[in-house]
C-alpha cells in the first residue's frame, strides 16, 4: 500500500519582500497504484505538489503524506523522474541506473540482474557503458525512468518527463510507459503541460487554476478508459481518435481555456 | 578584440616576439651596455644548463637540485590537495562546517606564504619541512577556495538526483560532487601549484641547504650570473612542465565529456 496525501496544502514564497501565494488549500489523495495527472497553467504550483511529495520541498501550511507519514526528506521510497532527466554525466548508463540500488545495499548479483532487465525493458541493449551526452533525448529519459523503476519504489513523481522531447519520440515513450504502468503498476503523480498526454496516461485527472493554484476539478479517465477497453489498442493515436478520449480531452482543454483567458498563452 | 588568431597568425606572432626579445639581448652585448660576466648571451645560458646537469655547483648537479626542491613540492603540495580538496568539498556540503572554516581561513590566506618562512624555519627546521610547510602555505588557499566553489556550484538538479536516490553524504561527496566540481578543482591546483612553486623558491632562497632557489642565491654570491640565469630558466621550465601535467590530469578525469 502506498498512497500520497495532499490535505490542505498552501505555498507561499517569497521575492522582493513580498508574499506571494502560489498554493491555495490543495487537497488530494492519490490511492494506492493509481496514475494520477496533474495538468494546469504554467507557473500553478504542479511542479511544486510534485516536489513536496518527493520531500524536494516543503508546504507552508497544511501536510504532504505519503504513506500515512509526513514527508520529511526525498528518499528511494519516492522515485524521481526529472524533466531535464538528471542524469549524472560522469556516469555510464548502467552506473546511473546502478547508482541508487548500490545505496540501498543490494548485493552485486542481484543488481546485475535488475540493471539488465530495465536495460532490456527499456530498449538500452548495448548502450550500458555509454556516457548521457552520447544518447538521444528519449534515450537519456529512458534511463531516467529505469533509474528509477530500479529502485522498485512504491511512489514515482514524474515532472513532464517528456517535455523535452521531440513528438515522435514523446509518442513512443507514452506507449512505453502505458506498457510498464498496466504491467507493473505503482501509484504515479505525474505532471504535464499535456492534455493529449493527461488523457492518456491518467486514471484521474487533475485540472488546476491559474496563480494561486487550487485544485479546479477531477476528472476520472479510468471508468471510461474500462468501460471502452483502450488498452486493446496498442498504438496511442489508434486511442486518441475513440470518441470517448475526444470528449475528455475537449472538456479538459475548455477547463483549462477558462484558466488561460487573460494570460498569454 | 577577443576573437581568436588563426593558427599560423599566432606562430607567426609568437616567432616575431621570441626573436625580438632574444635580438634585444644580443644587441644589449653589442652595444656593450653591461659588463660580459653580468649578461650572458642566450646560447652560454643554455651551455650552462647542459654544463651543471654533468658539473655538480653548491654540492649538486642540476638534476639533484630539481629533485631536491620537487620533493618538497610535492610534498607541500601534496599535502595542500589532500587536504584542500575533501575540506572544499566538505564545506560546500556541509553548512555548518563552512561556518567552523570560514572565518579562519580568510584570516589566514593573507599571510603571504614567505611571511611564513621565518616562523617555519623556527618549527619545521630549514630540511624538508619548513620549506614544505611553506609551499602548503602557498598552495592550500587556491586548493580550498576552488573544491568548495566547485562544491556550491553544483547544479541542484545533480544532488536532488542523488538525495531522491538515497545516496549517503559520503557517496555523495565522492561520486556526485567531486566528478563535477572537477573543473574548478582542477584549476585551483594550477593556481596552488603555481603559488606553490613560487613560494618554494622564495623559500629556498632563504632557509634550504639544496634546491633550485638555494642553487641561485649561492650562485649569486658566487657572482655567476649565466649559472643564476640558468637556475631561473630552469625553475620556469619546471613549472610549465607541472602545469601540462595537471592539464593532462584534467583532460584524464573529464574523459566523459569527450564525444
Amino acid at each position: 500500500m502506498a498512497n500520497i496525501e495532499l490535505s490542505n496544502v498552501s505555498r507561499v514564497f517569497q521575492r522582493d519582500g513580498k508574499d506571494f501565494l502560489t498554493l491555495d488549500g490543495i487537497n488530494l489523495t492519490v490511492v494506492d497504484r493509481e496514475f494520477v495527472v496533474i495538468v494546469g497553467p504554467s507557473g500553478c504550483g504542479k511542479t511544486t505538489c510534485m516536489r513536496m511529495a518527493a520531500g524536494l520541498e516543503f508546504p507552508t501550511s497544511g501536510t504532504v503524506k505519503v504513506n500515512n507519514e509526513i514527508v520529511k526528506a526525498p528518499g528511494p521510497d519516492r522515485a524521481v523522474v526529472f524533466q531535464q532527466f538528471a542524469l549524472f554525466p560522469w556516469k555510464t548508463v548502467y552506473e546511473n541506473i546502478d547508482f541508487g540500488l548500490r545505496s540501498k545495499g543490494i548485493e552485486l548479483e542481484k543488481r546485475k540482474k535488475t540493471i539488465a532487465g530495465y536495460i532490456e525493458l527499456m530498449n538500452l541493449k548495448g548502450y550500458e557503458s555509454a556516457y548521457p551526452h552520447q544518447l538521444s533525448g528519449g534515450m537519456q529519459q529512458r534511463v531516467a525512468i529505469a533509474r528509477a523503476y530500479a529502485l522498485d519504489p512504491q511512489v514515482l513523481l514524474m515532472d513532464e518527463p517528456f517535455g523535452a522531447l521531440d513528438a515522435q519520440t514523446r509518442v513512443v515513450m507514452q506507449e512505453e510507459l502505458v506498457k510498464l504502468a498496466r504491467k507493473n503498476p505503482r501509484t504515479v503523480l505525474f505532471i504535464t503541460h499535456s492534455v493529449e498526454e493527461a488523457v492518456y496516461l491518467a486514471d484521474r485527472v487533475v485540472i488546476m487554476t491559474s496563480r494561486p493554484g487550487k485544485i479546479k476539478e477531477i476528472i476520472d479517465v479510468k471508468t471510461v478508459r474500462e468501460q471502452e477497453n483502450w488498452d486493446k489498442h496498442t498504438k496511442i493515436e489508434d486511442v486518441m481518435d475513440l470518441e470517448s478520449f475526444v470528449h475528455l480531452r475537449t472538456r479538459i482543454w475548455k477547463s483549462l481555456r477558462e484558466e488561460h483567458a487573460g494570460t498569454d498563452h | 578584440m577577443n576573437d581568436k588568431l588563426p593558427r599560423n597568425e599566432f606562430w607567426r606572432l609568437t616567432i616575431i616576439g621570441t626573436v625580438s626579445f632574444l635580438a634585444i639581448w644580443y644587441l644589449a652585448r653589442f652595444l656593450q651596455l653591461a659588463p660580459p660576466k653580468f649578461l650572458p648571451m642566450p646560447h652560454e645560458v643554455i651551455a650552462k644548463i647542459i654544463d651543471l646537469f654533468h658539473n655538480p655547483f653548491a654540492g649538486h648537479v642540476l638534476t639533484e637540485h630539481m629533485l631536491a626542491s620537487l620533493q618538497r613540492f610535492a610534498m607541500g603540495f601534496g599535502l595542500a590537495t589532500l587536504i584542500g580538496v575533501p575540506l572544499g568539498l566538505m564545506m560546500g556540503l556541509f553548512n555548518w562546517l563552512d561556518d567552523v572554516v570560514t572565518p579562519l581561513f580568510d584570516s589566514l590566506r593573507f599571510i603571504a606564504p614567505v611571511a611564513w618562512v621565518p616562523f617555519a624555519a623556527l618549527w619545521f627546521g630549514t630540511g624538508i619541512g619548513g620549506p614544505t610547510m611553506i609551499i602548503f602555505a602557498g598552495a592550500f588557499p587556491p586548493c580550498l577556495i576552488n573544491a568548495y566553489r566547485g562544491a556550491k556550484n553544483v547544479d541542484i538538479r545533480f544532488l536532488e538526483a542523488a538525495n531522491m536516490l538515497g545516496v549517503g553524504n559520503f557517496r555523495t561527496l565522492r561520486e556526485v560532487l567531486f566528478p563535477a566540481a572537477v573543473p574548478s578543482i582542477i584549476a585551483g591546483l594550477r593556481i596552488g601549484a603555481g603559488l606553490g612553486w613560487l613560494s618554494l623558491v622564495g623559500a629556498e632562497l632563504i632557509v634550504a641547504s639544496s634546491g633550485m632557489g638555494n642553487l641561485i642565491v649561492r650562485a649569486q654570491s658566487a657572482l655567476a650570473t649565466d649559472t643564476v640565469m640558468a637556475g631561473m630558466l630552469s625553475i620556469g621550465a619546471v613549472g610549465v612542465l607541472i602545469d601540462i601535467l595537471l592539464r593532462r590530469i584534467e583532460t584524464m578525469l573529464l574523459k566523459y565529456r569527450q564525444s
